[in-house]
């Protein structure tokens, strides 16, 4: 199907759900934190935007609230907690090393091309004007998944989280205009609750590793022998954790 | 008011109510006597459901019939006996200092919120309110895991976050997919098609194949990830080793069970709309790779809540297979198996939970004479690990034995490796048992405050179980069968 077919507001939704599919990308490869969380709420804005599109081509009203929720959220609130977060842990200006950096991009093309050819064999059924875009959504949520996979830094292990929540919303938008109201709020909340979540386990990551480096784990894996028994009897164990 | 609204509101307005003074004296009896008042409900309710057939809430918000019933009162009966053991168990960790007023005001509220969050997802009719109640169980859980605030237990809280998180992200998609299919197909109003009673009302086998295979996909890997079937088990051991030993019972004993309850729906509307066994196949393949890995890696823990935790992975895996096959039989083993279980398992890990606290520690090697300082937990212990075991007369072996007759029917060979795989999980567990029960106590091991009441409640009903099935809960799960698996099993 030619572009210019489509109407303007057509046009306007594959525009702006492709930059939103980019910041995927500019994220993966992104190392500084708040650009980083800059570029998310960017995306944020552009889902939310495609939203508020797609409601006025479908004429879908509760479609509003769906994009009002998504700014709120993804705009506003979890990128102002992070940075909030970013400089009371005063590390603002950290960046984190990307193994890989060539190697995760080329990871993320195989990825969207891999969401074309699952929402292939969906895409056909659906008559929505904007079909097209099921894929980005599913691309946005996949790319989300790698930056989890691929990151060590807990703030861009969240970013990547919150990444591909967005990318399941963008998708219900697309594929459905909406998910019903009632399940949106839920959803919603839940992510409310989770920012704050996270925001408290930073804090607790500080205090006992010393940084948000959730590389460093290294307690809990079956690798690993437990310490050697003392051996008198009735010392007292070396990791006493009951 | 309802039975339902009871049920449901009893541990919402606990949990808020503990939230401001569940650190008094006080909150532990609150905690306890949310509980009763949860647990009456639900049995009512499930009488209630029994005599007059399923219940429809009005604005068809929830639906209650014979699969998801007796769910709701286990879970209300196991939420209630662990808060019994969970009063003395926190006030002694309090005293030992490892647990702040506040926190254990956190503790209280979470608990019960909790217990909401799972009657919640069991109950609801609605596939996307299924999944935020999930959602909402991690989150009331994840702070409990890390209670103690060690690094162990924020490790362990981080992994348990984040693996749920994804996992569950996917099942969100997945929900997403089914609503898509739902609404090509079978339009109607909007917002209705989320609905169970609709999708499996009149959506039977409506839905598009290739949209539904996908959406399973994404749903099994999701609420998999809960389940905790091999390879997205890794947060399991470790939320379970961490956490309080009460959080520790309900998560091996209720949240699992859950998560499953989840899974199995969806494979009722996948099955219906496939025609094929597609659905069936994954899961017997993933409950099988549980329990074959989760045997193995029995031998080589060190850490006794570990060691129980992989015995949960085990035993889901069991169970998945067991709905995997399909069939009657399968079925009302697969059942029974899942009630079994978790009454043993929780019995287990709140009888662990007194062991450690008896000891100091949750090292194996470092638990020594359960039984010459204080009998009831020693004996407490070994009989709870012979019932999971699955030895007769107990009940975990009859579900054992149900299951296997069904593989033995349909997949003959596959009870080689399952026979092997219950071997393999025998001598795992029995190979730590002995040493800690029996043996010489260390110098100066004292007995502990312990309230073995809800232990000897739940053993003394699987063994019941095994003995002999009450008539009105093998009507009960022969009605949950047919409505899984289409047939009677008798």
């Amino acid at each position: 199907m030619a572009i210019a077919a489509l109407g303007l507001y057509s046009q306007a939704i594959i525009l702006f759900a492709a930059l939103a599919l980019f910041t995927s990308f500019i994220m993966l490869a992104q190392t500084r934190m708040m650009p980083l969380i800059f570029t998310f709420a960017w995306q944020g804005l552009l889902l939310a935007l495609v939203s508020v599109l797609v409601a006025i081509v479908s004429k879908h009203p509760e479609l509003y609230v769906s994009a009002a929720l998504t700014f709120t959220l993804k705009v506003v609130l979890i990128p102002w907690l992070l940075y909030r977060l970013s400089v009371k842990l005063n590390m603002q200006y950290d960046a984190e090393a990307i193994l890989h950096p060539t190697l995760m991009l080329l990871g993320g093309v195989a990825l969207v091309i891999f969401s074309y050819y699952v929402a292939q064999s969906i895409v056909h059924l659906s008559g929505l004007a904007t079909r097209n875009t099921i894929a980005v959504s599913i691309a946005i949520e996949l790319l989300g998944m790698l930056l989890m996979c691929a990151r060590k830094s807990a703030v861009a292990q969240v970013i990547g989280f919150m990444s591909m929540e967005s990318g399941i919303f963008f998708a219900a938008v697309v594929a459905t205009y909406g998910m019903p109201l009632i399940v949106e709020l839920g959803v919603a909340f839940d992510i409310l609750v989770a920012s704050i979540l996270f925001g408290v386990f930073f804090f607790h990551l500080r205090d006992s590793f010393g940084s948000l480096d959730v590389g460093r784990f290294n307690r809990l894996s079956e690798a690993n022998e437990p310490m050697p028994l003392p051996e008198a009897a009735g010392a007292p164990p070396p990791e006493a954790r009951s | 008011m309802t039975l339902l609204d009871v049920t449901l509101l009893t541990p919402l307005l606990g949990g808020l109510l503990l939230a401001f003074v569940g650190h008094r004296p006080l909150g532990g009896w609150i905690n306890v006597a949310t509980g009763v008042v949860t647990f009456c409900a639900s049995l009512a309710m499930a009488l209630e459901v029994f005599a007059h057939g399923p219940l429809l809430s009005s604005g068809r918000m929830f639906y209650i019939d014979a699969f998801n019933v007796y769910l709701v009162a286990l879970t209300a009966f196991v939420g209630l006996t662990t808060s019994i053991f969970s009063r003395p168990y926190m006030r002694h960790e309090v005293e030992r200092g490892r647990v702040t007023e506040r926190r254990l005001r956190l503790y209280h509220s979470m608990y019960q919120c909790f217990l909401f969050s799972m009657l919640l997802a069991l109950s609801t009719n609605n596939l996307g309110i299924l999944w935020v109640a999930m959602e909402a169980a991690t989150l009331t859980t994840v702070l409990l895991v890390s209670l103690y605030r060690t690094p162990e237990s924020i490790e362990a809280a981080w992994k348990y976050f984040i693996l749920c998180g994804v996992g569950i992200a996917q099942a969100l998609f997945g929900t997403v997919l089914i609503y898509f299919a739902a609404e090509n197909k079978l339009g109607g109003e909007r917002g209705d098609t989320l609905l169970w009673t609709v999708l499996h009302g009149t959506g039977t086998g409506n839905l598009d194949p290739a949209v539904i295979t996908l959406a399973f996909v994404f749903l099994l890997v999701g609420y998999g990830t809960k389940v905790g079937l091999v390879p997205l088990h890794n947060w399991l051991p470790d939320a379970h080793s961490e956490g309080p030993t009460p959080m520790s019972a309900v998560l091996s004993g209720l949240l699992l069970n859950v998560a499953l309850y989840a899974l199995v729906r969806i494979k009722m509307l996948v099955d219906a709309s496939l025609h094929t066994n597609l659905a069936g196949n994954l899961m017997m393949g993933f409950g099988m790779l549980s329990f074959t890995v989760a045997g193995l890696f029995l031998h080589r823990q060190h850490d006794v809540k570990r060691m129980f935790s992989y015995s949960s992975i085990e035993h889901m895996g069991l169970i998945t297979f067991g709905f995997g096959i399909g069939g009657p039989l399968a079925t009302f083993a697969a059942l029974l198996h899942m009630t079994v279980h978790s009454l043993t398992k929780s019995a287990i890990f709140i009888t662990v939970g007194h062991a450690c606290q008896l000891a100091g520690t949750q090292r194996i090697d470092q638990i020594r004479g359960l039984i010459r300082t204080q009998a009831p937990i020693g004996w407490g212990l070994l009989l709870g690990t012979v019932a999971i075991a699955g030895f007769p007369p107990f009940g975990v072996f009859i579900s054992e034995f149900l299951l296997l007759m069904a593989t033995m029917k349909s997949w003959p060979w596959l009870t080689i490796p399952l026979l092997v795989g219950f071997g393999v999980a025998f001598a795992g567990l029995f190979r730590h048992l002995q040493r800690m029960v029996f043996g010489e106590p260390p110098p100066g091991q004292k007995p502990v405050k312990a309230n073995m009441l809800p232990v000897v409640v739940h053993l003394v009903l699987v063994l019941w179980l095994g003995l002999a099935i009450p008539s009105f809960l093998s009507h009960w799960f022969e009605q949950a069968t047919l409505l899984i698996s289409g047939a009677s099993p008798l």
